[in-house]
């Protein structure tokens, strides 16, 4: 059994320390599984690593008192911390793919792990490498044991890991964002797993994630963090079916619910100022506006085929291609937002290069608004399309120039397309483009990296509209922000494009934030499209078999928590 | 702006660091001397007029012998040390820095352009960097100076010295830049902010000098200095081999070439002092460069 009783963690730099978590009390019992939740910054994987004796320096335990069992973890020395790492206490990672020696077989690294921790036979200790993998439902553990990580898939690497947490048999395991860089179906059985073994072997869990559904999928108990604070902790179905701290409300408003889809997101009170703000872009509204008159574009996209060149395996045979693109035919109804979703490797990227010419599919043909678009390099740099067609890509923190001032970024569009002329008037527009999509305008003269990833993402957002586009597309526009950001920026484009009549085509893995976005739906895999129809009618009744395990598979809150709060 | 300067992670670091505030003072004051040389130096060591036989030989003014006005002591000339060596780091300095210049400005533009375009531009252009990285940059040097012998007329030659030194360094030199340029170049096409660039329509030209340079100049900095240290180097090898700058007007190393004559004859100055004068200056380079890529990079710290 885990007791944090008030910890504070403080990292020390040059204009003195800084709290990271303070007043932080948690109880974890044996078969537990404790979800630790909070969006990035709130402190949660600092818990972890406090307990675990892993603050990077120069953090330290400012005071507070850790107990496992009834050993005092903070009264240990260098040496006895470490024999506890990895024997009573163990811990998983986010990324499989880095928290495996890939130059080892996993049968080494299983067996490292047990003969550090217990004396042990290698035969021994062989046995239970074995009988572990066949616990976490690895099958034909005997030969798979002589593998190396890379080949396993990213869902049997991650048991592996889980695997390696459990030689030696600990009483507590903390999980940071064990499921995030996996897709839907895998986490379910990885989160499935972990409640087995919670349940099964008495192991207790600190479950960190910032995802809710996960928190409701496997968790017992739940702690919701923000910065570096305890907001609420109770057990799961209470905290999150009926939340008391204004903080959990909200957060819990933000949450995309993947079965019902609402007009807009409930947002605290900052971001109806917020709003009210951004009424003030009347100047970029209208001018907008005048740019509206022709009729909204729709998209068709008609036999799509990309084919990638493999790897060269002999000098000799061509090398073999690989299709991300199989034969893709939809259509975006102008003045329209459709859903595009798939797991990782589906091809959505691929098709979002493909509509903005950034690659040339070796067959097929784009249509918008009635027009044929080039495909690939033939479109030339001055075809109309250009301006047309903009994007909103997945990470803010790359997809803005970082030496170019926000000012600078706003009036190029302007610039490139010959909309206005003028200089002043062009940062004016820039300006009022800025309140528009709820931003204050002094922002005007500073650079990217003074703003947080929502608001980057903003600014994104109004660089993309500035060019007065018919289509945008966005990719994946939200999954590198938090939930309540999400959010904020979802209820953003749902105005601006209910405003301007935009056609929209939403790239997106979260089949929740596709129900609330989305008027038609496409669900792509591996390159070919398992289903498309109306979103109402493929979420309400789903007809691939893809689909529907899809759906069933994403960790939701049942319904009736939503609906008390 | 104050407030901008306090926080500064840079000055911060600078502010911990005695080698590289002693580095920084070392390469100014050089760099000050090396300017203003013909108001400073007590002589001017090109016109034969200003110094006389009489006074040659001298030790520096500690030592037995050393007289007031000669501070660190005469050639067999009777040329005054100081003034020597603070006109032929004037050269020293002159050389270097454009040859880095225009080792710079070649080897970015081909570096960005490789990385930009790819496929059998930057095939071509990396092949060509590979067999000058092939040649000993003295080769280079030796290469150049004699098609410059061949071409040029005797007179046209002697006038022409200091740029065909140049030149020779810097084709020596624009390897690294071109290098470093198309890998810095390569990781900044996969952001996002190129991407939507190229997708706007852009001219590549801008999108590579516009979009691409500003966030490549952290290493380029880095390069520079380095690379403005070896320049300086590779000066001195050349001219203390013979290939450089004649006695005349001698740069660092045409000064340590010629004090080699009195290395065992007891007149170790004339040898010693344009010696360490050069390796501080060198040194003091170095020692900013790998400053500036701890600041760039804070990762290697």
């Amino acid at each position: 059994m885990l007791v944090i009783k008030d910890l504070a963690v403080k990292f020390p730099n040059r204009f003195g320390d800084v709290t990271a978590i303070e007043d932080v009390d948690m109880v974890i019992k044996p078969g537990e599984i404790h979800g630790l939740v909070g969006e990035s910054g709130a402190g949660k994987s600092t818990v972890g690593a406090a307990v675990i004796g892993l603050i990077s320096s120069p953090g330290y335990i400012a005071h507070g008192e850790l107990t496992l069992g009834d050993t005092d973890l903070r009264s240990l020395t260098p040496e006895q911390q470490h024999a506890i790492r990895g024997d009573r206490i163990s811990m998983i990672f986010q990324d499989p793919q880095t928290s495996l020696n890939p130059l080892m077989t996993v049968e080494d690294q299983l067996i490292e792990t047990i003969q550090t921790h217990s004396d042990v036979s290698y035969s021994e200790a062989h046995k239970r490498a074995v009988d572990l993998l066949e616990e976490i439902g690895i099958q034909n553990a005997k030969e798979r044991i002589k593998a190396y990580p890379h080949q396993f898939s990213g869902g049997m690497r991650q048991r592996v890991v889980i695997a390696l947490a459990l030689c030696t048999d600990p009483e507590l395991i903390i999980a940071d964002e064990p499921t995030t860089a996996l897709d839907v179906a895998v986490q379910h059985q990885v989160l499935d797993l972990i409640r087995e073994l919670a349940d099964r072997r008495e192991i207790a869990f600190m479950l960190i994630t910032h995802d809710i559904g996960v928190i409701a999928q496997v968790a017992d108990r739940v702690t919701v963090m923000r910065n570096g604070k305890v907001m609420e902790t109770g057990e799961t179905k209470q905290v999150l079916g009926n939340p008391q701290h204004p903080y959990t409300i909200a957060l819990m408003d933000a949450v995309p619910p993947l079965d019902e889809k609402i007009a807009r997101f409930r947002l605290p009170v900052e971001e109806a100022q917020a709003q009210a703000v951004a009424d003030k872009g009347v100047k970029a509204k209208e001018w907008l506006l005048e740019g509206e008159q022709t009729p909204p574009m729709g998209l068709d996209v008609r036999n799509l085929t990309m084919r990638f060149r493999g790897a060269r395996t002999s000098l000799f045979k061509k090398p073999e291609s690989f299709t991300a693109l199989d034969d893709v035919s939809f259509t975006v109804p102008g003045g329209t937002i459709t859903g595009l979703v798939g797991e990782s490797g589906s091809g959505k990227s691929t098709l979002a290069k493909v509509l903005t010419g950034l690659l040339t599919p070796q067959e097929g043909s784009l249509t918008l608004g009635g027009e044929e678009l080039p495909l690939g390099k033939a479109r030339g740099r001055l075809h109309p399309s250009r301006r047309l067609t903009q994007m909103v890509f997945q990470d803010p923190y790359s997809s803005l120039n970082s030496r170019h001032k926000i000012g600078y970024i706003l009036a190029e569009p302007l610039w490139l397309y010959g909309l206005i002329d003028d200089a002043d008037e062009r940062r004016a527009m820039g300006a009022a483009m800025l309140d528009l999509v709820g931003m204050p305008p002094d922002a005007m003269d500073k650079y990217p990296h003074q703003f947080s990833g929502g608001q980057r993402q903003r600014i994104a957002v109004a660089r993309a509209i500035l060019a007065r586009p018919k289509f945008l597309i966005c990719d994946e526009p939200t999954s590198a922000l938090d939930v309540s950001i999400q959010a904020q920026v979802l209820n953003l484009l749902k105005d601006l494009q209910a405003t301007f009549g935009l056609t929209i085509l939403f790239i997106t893995h979260n089949l929740s934030v596709a129900r609330q976005m989305s008027d038609n739906m496409v669900v792509l895999r591996n390159g070919r499209i398992e289903e498309q129809g109306p979103s109402e009618q493929l979420f309400s009744n789903p007809q691939a078999a893809y689909t529907k395990t899809l759906l069933s598979l994403t960790p939701t809150m049942p319904k009736e928590w939503r609906q008390a709060s | 702006m104050i407030a901008f300067l306090k926080r500064s992670e840079g000055l911060w670091l600078f502010s911990r660091s005695p080698a590289v505030i002693l580095a920084t003072i070392t390469t100014i004051a050089i760099l000050i001397g090396a300017v203003f040389a013909p108001w400073i130096a007590p002589v001017n060591p090109y016109d034969l007029a200003s110094f006389s036989l009489f006074d040659g030989l001298l030790p520096p003014l500690w030592e037995d012998g050393g007289r007031p006005q000669f501070l660190l002591g005469t050639d067999d000339q009777g040329r005054d040390m100081i003034s020597s060596i603070l006109y032929g780091a004037r050269l020293s300095l002159l050389i270097g820095i454009a040859a880095m210049a225009i080792a710079t400005v070649l080897g970015v533009s081909l570096g960005l352009a490789a990385g930009y375009y790819g496929g059998r531009f930057d095939a071509i252009v990396m092949r060509i960097a590979d067999v000058q990285l092939a040649l000993p940059a003295i080769l280079t040097a030796l290469l150049i100076d004699g098609i410059a012998r061949g071409l040029l007329p005797a007179d046209v030659q002697q006038e022409l010295r200091v740029w065909v030194l140049t030149l020779a360094i810097a084709l020596s030199l624009w390897v690294n830049f071109a290098r470093t340029a198309r890998a810095s170049t390569l990781v900044q096409m996969n952001k996002d902010y190129v991407q939507a660039a190229i997708m706007m329509g852009q001219r590549p030209i801008r999108v590579m000098f516009v979009h691409i340079f500003p966030n490549i100049l952290g290493p380029l900095l880095v390069i520079m200095t380095v690379d403005l240290a070896s320049a300086i180097l590779l000066e001195a090898t050349l001219s203390f081999l013979g290939i450089g700058l004649p006695a005349d007007s001698p740069s660092l190393g045409t000064l340590i070439r010629i004090g080699m004559q009195f290395l065992l004859s007891g007149e170790w100055w004339i040898l010693w002092i344009p010696t360490l004068f050069l390796v501080a200056l060198v040194v003091s380079i170095n020692v900013l460069g790998d400053f500036l890529r701890d600041v760039f990079n804070p990762r290697l710290r």
